[in-house]
């Protein structure tokens, strides 16, 4: 997100902080301007089956950041010289929509940075997938985000595991995911666009799987020290949980409401 | 022995990850795992308790062929010995010529007369490899060219409901609409029907038991339901009386109920000298 082209409503600015020269010069970030606590998270919304002709979506938004996920498949797979014999493979595409962010109009279409996050996603997501009793196949992710604030590669994975499980396919587990931030020796949880790009936080975002106690994604945009990037972790994990109740409740409601007439 | 725990109930949903109960007490089948002593949801779906056994029923997923799976294929490729057919899942098959019909076929001969592409069939698995290459084969009681009718899909797991117990669901639906109606697994329905208003009362039918397949009293409901849009009374047909809730299980009957007659392949008279096949054409 380092390339972020958001900033919070009402508080454009042009200028992009770079993190690793503003290490001088930090600036007093007593109180998140939110008025959020350092570990809340914001308020999120979670549905699952919002694209009829999708063999699995869902829509997941955390604050100003909307994510939807579609999977379809698996299917079978063209060019032939992609197939598996031995698994199924799982294809994803990130995509930023025109007017998505605070900044100028995102260009449409792909870029060095949505392929480079449409290949973490797949590397986050493929960890529970069990795709061998589909091979030769493929199964396609897609994950379009209308609406932008930071975290938007953590709202996507976070969507399409609900769209994944939503598809049927087996799964070992969700995967959830959120940016954990890092400033003046402070941690805290789901950082959005205003203290990504204008405050200057390091910016780490995570994908962590419950069930297996393991992280999929991690990445790190910034600085941050050793000891607080543990603690940091700890929290990410408490903070993770807090989402995967949400998209958990979220699977349920779609197939247990009834709908007789 | 620590005490086993189970922290779901019959007809729950549950979503992969979930744990679902601990303890070695119980059995994991499809669809389940077991991590330690805790078994976890695999896959989303309902669960189904049957003693120590813990099941879960799919409720979404593309359909997988398996063997001896009835299913309704379309002709999409006719190849140089057979025709390939579209399955509605990610692997299609192939109708080899041997299985396709009890007619003989002479070589060089338009394989397009018997089976054109864009044609349905009503066809039987014979061969599911562990590369998911299919075979299905047209020899069989049932299996047949779907003609003068329209398709209906549904989602395949919703399959077992809309055949209901020993077929009750579908004759019902059947019996009511005077349509004739064909069940692939695969979620593809062919319904054939004297006239175009009883071939959508029976769809209308067949939409609304995918729909409210996973409630309870569904037979009811549809009953209710086949009577106000035919104007007449239906009547449950009588299999053996089950409670409800036992329509859950899965096992999938004939859906069709067809005359059975001993019919003798023409072929296998010729194999014993009653005659030679044709000559081979001079060009070989």
């Amino acid at each position: 997100m380092a390339i972020c082209a958001m900033a919070a409503a009402g508080r454009l600015r042009a200028v992009k902080v770079n993190k690793m020269a503003a290490k001088a010069v930090k600036q007093e970030y007593p109180k998140r301007h939110d008025g959020r606590g350092w570990e809340d998270l914001r308020k999120m919304e979670a549905k699952v089956g919002v694209i009829p002709r999708a063999d699995g979506s869902a829509m997941f938004r955390i604050g100003h950041t909307v994510a939807y996920a579609a999977v379809y498949g698996p299917r079978d797979l063209h060019p032939k010289f992609m197939q598996n014999p031995e698994t199924g493979i799982l294809r994803c595409r990130y995509n930023m929509m025109p007017f998505s962010g605070h900044g100028e109009r995102v260009r449409p279409g792909t870029s060095r940075r949505s392929q480079e996050i449409s290949m973490l996603m797949s590397k986050a997501l493929l960890p529970v997938l069990d795709l061998k009793e589909y091979p030769k196949s493929v199964v396609d992710v897609f994950v379009e985000l209308p609406e932008t604030d930071a975290g938007t590669r953590c709202a996507g994975i976070t969507a399409a595991a609900m769209a994944l499980a939503d598809a049927g396919l087996m799964m070992k587990d969700m995967v959830t995911s959120l940016s954990m931030g890092h400033y003046n020796g402070k941690i805290m949880a789901d950082i959005d666009g205003y203290e990504d790009c204008d405050v200057g936080i390091s910016d780490i975002p995570i994908a962590y799987i419950p069930t297996l106690d393991k992280f999929s994604l991690l990445q790190l945009d910034g600085e941050v020290p050793k000891e607080d990037l543990l603690k940091l972790l700890t929290l990410a994990k408490k903070k993770a949980m807090d989402i995967y109740k949400v998209q958990q409740q979220a699977l349920k409601d779609k197939f247990a409401e009834p709908k007789v007439k | 022995m620590s005490a086993d725990t189970i922290h779901v109930k019959e007809r729950d949903i549950v979503v992969p990850g979930e744990v679902i109960a601990e303890g070695m007490g119980f059995l994991p089948s499809k669809g389940l795992y077991r991590e330690g002593a805790k078994i976890h949801a695999g896959r989303l779906g309902m669960i189904a308790l049957e003693g120590k056994v813990i099941k879960l029923i799919p409720l979404t997923g593309a359909y997988i062929p398996k063997l001896n799976d009835k299913l309704i294929g379309k002709i999409i490729d006719v190849l140089m010995t057979g025709w390939r057919i579209e399955t509605r899942s990610p692997y299609s098959a192939v109708l080899g010529l041997k299985d396709a019909t009890m007619e003989f076929i002479p070589r060089s001969a338009d394989l397009t007369q018997y089976y054109a592409l864009g044609e349905f069939v009503l066809c039987k698995v014979i061969t599911v490899t562990s590369q998911k290459l299919i075979d299905v084969t047209m020899k069989g009681p049932g299996l047949k060219k779907l003609k003068d009718g329209r398709l209906v899909e549904v989602n395949p797991h919703k399959v077992p409901r809309i055949i209901g117990k020993e077929g009750s669901m579908v004759l019902m639906i059947k019996n009511a609409t005077g349509c004739t109606i064909s069940v692939g697994q695969n979620g593809w329905i062919w319904v054939e029907g004297p006239s175009p208003e009883q071939e959508i009362q029976a769809v209308n039918a067949i939409k609304k038991v995918e729909e409210e397949a996973h409630l309870p009293g569904l037979t009811e409901r549809i009953k209710a339901f086949l009577e106000e849009i035919t104007g007449k009374p239906v009547e449950i047909p009588t299999v053996s009386a089950a409670p409800e809730g036992a329509e859950i299980a899965h096992e999938a009957p004939a859906e069709e109920q067809h005359e059975h007659r001993e019919r003798r392949p023409p072929y296998g008279h010729m194999r014993h000298g009653g005659r030679r096949a044709p000559p081979r054409s001079q060009g070989e």
